[in-house]
C-alpha cells in the first residue's frame, strides 16, 4: 500500500482542487453547541484545536492544547443529512384541464465531496447502499447523489465517550470505501497527513496537490495512534450469537424497564447513520391545481410508523424500544447480511434519558441463566 | 365538475387572546386564495358582515369559562358540519386555567376592584369539554401553515398532515443541535406536540410545550431527567404548568411536583 504525505497547510489544495472538479465540499464544522457537517469553503471553517466529550445524554465542546484539524469524533449530524436528505420532494403535479401533468424530482443536482468521513460512517453509508441501491426496488434519488460522491475519510486520532466501532468490526481504521483516507500527525512543530488511496479517481486527484513519499517510521506513526484508539473505546458489545439473543427474549423483564425511561422522542433514529425509514406526504395547495409529494425522514418511535385499519400495532412504548433495538442488533441480519448497528454511539449521546444501547443488550445477556449461555456457546464452537 | 357553492367558514372566539384568530389574518399572500374558496361567514376579528349560519366550517378558539360561553358552544355546535378548535385555550384550556388549580374567587378579589360584579366558572376548560370537537389544531397560537393546511386538506378532500409525534422530530429533521445534549438546557420536546418546526430549540431555547403533550408523552422520565440535572420540584412543576396546564398528561405532571405549603387549602382537582 502506498502511503504519502500531505502537509496540513496544503489540505485547502485540496479543497480546491475538489471544488475546481465541480464537488460541493462538505465536512465537520463548529454549529451551535456541536461539530455539524456543512459546507467547507475553506480549512479555516473547521473546528480547529476544537474536541468533543461524550458520554450518554450528553455532549459539550472542548479546546484542544493543540491545532489539530480532526480531533474529535462523530456528531450529532450523519451523511445521510446529504444522502437521504431529511425532506425531499419526489414529485410536483400540476391539474391540466382535465388531465394532469407529473414532474418527478429524482435526479441529484449537488455533487458532494466529503471531508473526514469516520471509518463507523463509512460503514453506514455502505449498509445505506445495500438498503437502496441492491435488490428489486433502487432509489433512485439515493443512487444518483450516491454515484458521484467523493469520500475523504478520517482515521481516528481518539475514541469518543460513547465510540464502540472495535466491537462492530467497524473501525476505527477506515479500511474500504473512500477515494483517499487521512491519518492526523501532529508532532511538536510538524503536522501532516498520512494519505492513502482507496480509488483511481482519489490517485487523480491526489496527483494535484503536493506531496512526499513517506518514510518507514511515519508509515508505522498511524498503526501506532490507531492502535491507541482502538484501546480507548468509551463502550463495548458482546456481539456473539446477537441475533439469537433477542430472538429468544422477545419476551423479558426489561423491555419494561426500558420501556419507563424511554420517551419515545425519536432522537435515536434521527440520528442513528443507518436507520432509513421514511414517510410520504401528499400536499395540496388551496387552489387545487398543484400537488407535491414528500418524502420525510421517519421513525419507528411514533404511532404513526405502524398504523394500519384500526389502529397502532406498536401502541406501547415497549413495543416500539424493542422494535428498535431488535431490528438494529437481530432482523437487519436477516434482511440485509449485516448489523444495523456500527457502533458510532450516536443513539447513546443524543438520547435525552441516556438510554444506552450497549447496556440494553448487556442486560439481557447477563440476566440469563449461565447454563443457556453456555449452550449457545457450544453451538458456535461447532458452528465454526 | 367541483364544489359550486363555496363552502361557509366561521371564526368564533372565547377565553383566548385573539392570537391564534390573528394567525388567519397573518396568511397575507394566501388570504386571497382562501377567500377564493371559501366564504368567510362570520369572522368578526376581520369584518362585521355576518352570513347567517348553518356553516360548513367552524374554527373556535379560546376556553369556556362563563355560564353563557357554556350555552354557546352547544349553539355554535349546532349549526356547524365541522368543528375545529384552534390553539391551546380552545383544546386544553389555555394559560387561563391555571385557576383550575386554585380557587377562582381568590383571584377575582385581587384582580377586580369590584369583584361583585364578575361571574365566571370555578374552571377553565377546553371546547371538547362541553361539545364534540372534529379536529384540533395545537398551539400558543397556532401555526399559519398548519391552519393552511387543514383547509386546503378539507378543500381537497384528503387527510391533513399534522403529526402528532414529538418536536424533537422536527428538531432532527431541520439539523438543529439538541440543546439539552450539548448545553443541558431542559426542554419539553420529547413530550410535546410537534407544529412549531422546533423554533425555541433553534434559537437556542428549550421547547416550552406550546402545542400540549404529544402521543404517548413519558412525562416521568423527563421529569426525572430536569431533577438528575439539577431541576427542584417547583421548576419542574412550573415547567408543565403554562398554556397546557390543564392537558391531562401535563396536569399529572405537575401535580406530582407540587410541594404542599404549609396551611394551603387548594381544591381538589376535577373536570
Ligand atoms: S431510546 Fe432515547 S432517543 Fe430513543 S426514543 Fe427512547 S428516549 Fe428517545
Ligand atoms: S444504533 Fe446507535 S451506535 Fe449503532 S449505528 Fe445507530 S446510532 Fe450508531
Ligand atoms: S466509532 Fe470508531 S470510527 Fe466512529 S468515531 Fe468512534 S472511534 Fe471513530
Ligand atoms: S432540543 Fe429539545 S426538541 Fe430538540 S431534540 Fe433536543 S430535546 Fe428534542
Amino acid at each position: 500500500m502506498n502511503i504519502v504525505i500531505l502537509e496540513s497547510d496544503h489540505l485547502q489544495i485540496l479543497l480546491d482542487v475538489l471544488r475546481k472538479r465541480g464537488y460541493q465540499v462538505i465536512g465537520p464544522t463548529l454549529g451551535d453547541g456541536a461539530i455539524v457537517y456543512d459546507g467547507l469553503n475553506t480549512t479555516a471553517n473547521l473546528p480547529i484545536g476544537w474536541t468533543d466529550e461524550q458520554d450518554g445524554g450528553t455532549y459539550r465542546l472542548k479546546k484542544r492544547n493543540d491545532k489539530a484539524l480532526f480531533g474529535y469524533n462523530v456528531g450529532p449530524h450523519s451523511w445521510k443529512k446529504y444522502l437521504l436528505p431529511s425532506e425531499l420532494r419526489l414529485w410536483k403535479i400540476k391539474r391540466n384541464g382535465n388531465s394532469f401533468q407529473i414532474v418527478t424530482e429524482n435526479e441529484a443536482t449537488q455533487k458532494f465531496a466529503f471531508i473526514g468521513v469516520r471509518s463507523c460512517d463509512i460503514h453506514a453509508i455502505s449498509i445505506q447502499d445495500k438498503v437502496f441501491m441492491n435488490g428489486q426496488y433502487i432509489d433512485q434519488h439515493y443512487k444518483s447523489q450516491r454515484k458521484d460522491t467523493f469520500i475523504v475519510a478520517v482515521n481516528c486520532g481518539k475514541a469518543g465517550g460513547t465510540c464502540f466501532c472495535v466491537s462492530m468490526n467497524s473501525g476505527p481504521r477506515a479500511t474500504f470505501g473512500f477515494d483517499l483516507a487521512m491519518t492526523e500527525i501532529l508532532e511538536g512543530e510538524n503536522h501532516y497527513f498520512l494519505i492513502e488511496t482507496g480509488t483511481e479517481l482519489g490517485a487523480e486527484i491526489l496527483r494535484e496537490i503536493p506531496h512526499k513519499e513517506a518514510s518507514e517510521k511515519q508509515k508505522c506513526a498511524a498503526d501506532d495512534i490507531l492502535k491507541n484508539t482502538a484501546e480507548q473505546m468509551g463502550r463495548s458489545m458482546d456481539t456473539s450469537n446477537i441475533k439469537d439473543l433477542f430472538y429468544r427474549n422477545h419476551e423479558h423483564p426489561r423491555w419494561n424497564n426500558v420501556a419507563e425511561r424511554c420517551l419515545t422522542c425519536a432522537n435515536c433514529t434521527m440520528v442513528c447513520p443507518t436507520c432509513f425509514c421514511t414517510t410520504i406526504e401528499d400536499v395540496t395547495d388551496l387552489t387545487g391545481e398543484h400537488a407535491e409529494r414528500w418524502r420525510k425522514l421517519d421513525s419507528c418511535f411514533t404511532m404513526d410508523f405502524s398504523y394500519i385499519h384500526g389502529g397502532s400495532v406498536r401502541s406501547s412504548i415497549k413495543s416500539r424500544y424493542r422494535q428498535w433495538i431488535t431490528h438494529k442488533l437481530a432482523t437487519w441480519i436477516d434482511q440485509f447480511g449485516t448489523s444495523g448497528c456500527v457502533g458510532c454511539g450516536r443513539c447513546i449521546t443524543w438520547c435525552p434519558v441516556a438510554i444506552d444501547i450497549t447496556e440494553e443488550v448487556d442486560a439481557i445477556r447477563k440476566s440469563e441463566p449461565v447454563s443457556e449461555r453456555q449452550t449457545t456457546e457450544a453451538v458456535e464452537i461447532k458452528g465454526s | 365538475m367541483r364544489k359550486i357553492r363555496k363552502p361557509k367558514l366561521a371564526v368564533w372566539k372565547f377565553a383566548s387572546c385573539d392570537g391564534c384568530q390573528l394567525s388567519l389574518l397573518d396568511c397575507e399572500d394566501e388570504l386571497l386564495s382562501v377567500v377564493n374558496k371559501i366564504d368567510i361567514a362570520y369572522f368578526l376579528e376581520a369584518s362585521r358582515n355576518v352570513v347567517r349560519g348553518p356553516y360548513d366550517i367552524s374554527l373556535v378558539e379560546g376556553s369556556v369559562t362563563t355560564q353563557h360561553d357554556a350555552e354557546r358552544i352547544q349553539n355554535i355546535r349546532k349549526i356547524s358540519k365541522l368543528l375545529i378548535t384552534i390553539g391551546a385555550c380552545a383544546t386544553a384550556g389555555g394559560i387561563q386555567s391555571l385557576r383550575n388549580f386554585k380557587d377562582v374567587k381568590d383571584f377575582i378579589s385581587l384582580v377586580y376592584a369590584n369583584p361583585q360584579y364578575i361571574e365566571t366558572l370555578d374552571k377553565s376548560t377546553p371546547i371538547a369539554s362541553h361539545v364534540r370537537v372534529d379536529y384540533e389544531l395545537r398551539g400558543c397560537p397556532i401555526n399559519k401553515r398548519q391552519l393552511l393546511e387543514i383547509i386546503s386538506a378539507y378543500l381537497n378532500e384528503r387527510k391533513p398532515n399534522t403529526p402528532s409525534h414529538s418536536v424533537c422530530i422536527e428538531c432532527k429533521r431541520r439539523g438543529t443541535v439538541c440543546v439539552m445534549v450539548s448545553q443541558g438546557i431542559p426542554c419539553l420536546g420529547p413530550v410535546t406536540h410537534a407544529g412549531c418546526n422546533a423554533i425555541c430549540p433553534t434559537y437556542c431555547r428549550g421547547c416550552y410545550g406550546c402545542y400540549g403533550p404529544k402521543e404517548t408523552p413519558n412525562t416521568s422520565s423527563l421529569s426525572e431527567k430536569f431533577s438528575n440535572s439539577g431541576l427542584n420540584n417547583d421548576s419542574i412543576m412550573r415547567m408543565f404548568r403554562t398554556f397546557n396546564a390543564c392537558a391531562e398528561p401535563f396536569r399529572k405532571e405537575s401535580e406530582a411536583h407540587e410541594i404542599e405549603e404549609a396551611g394551603s387549602n387548594k381544591p381538589e382537582y376535577s373536570t
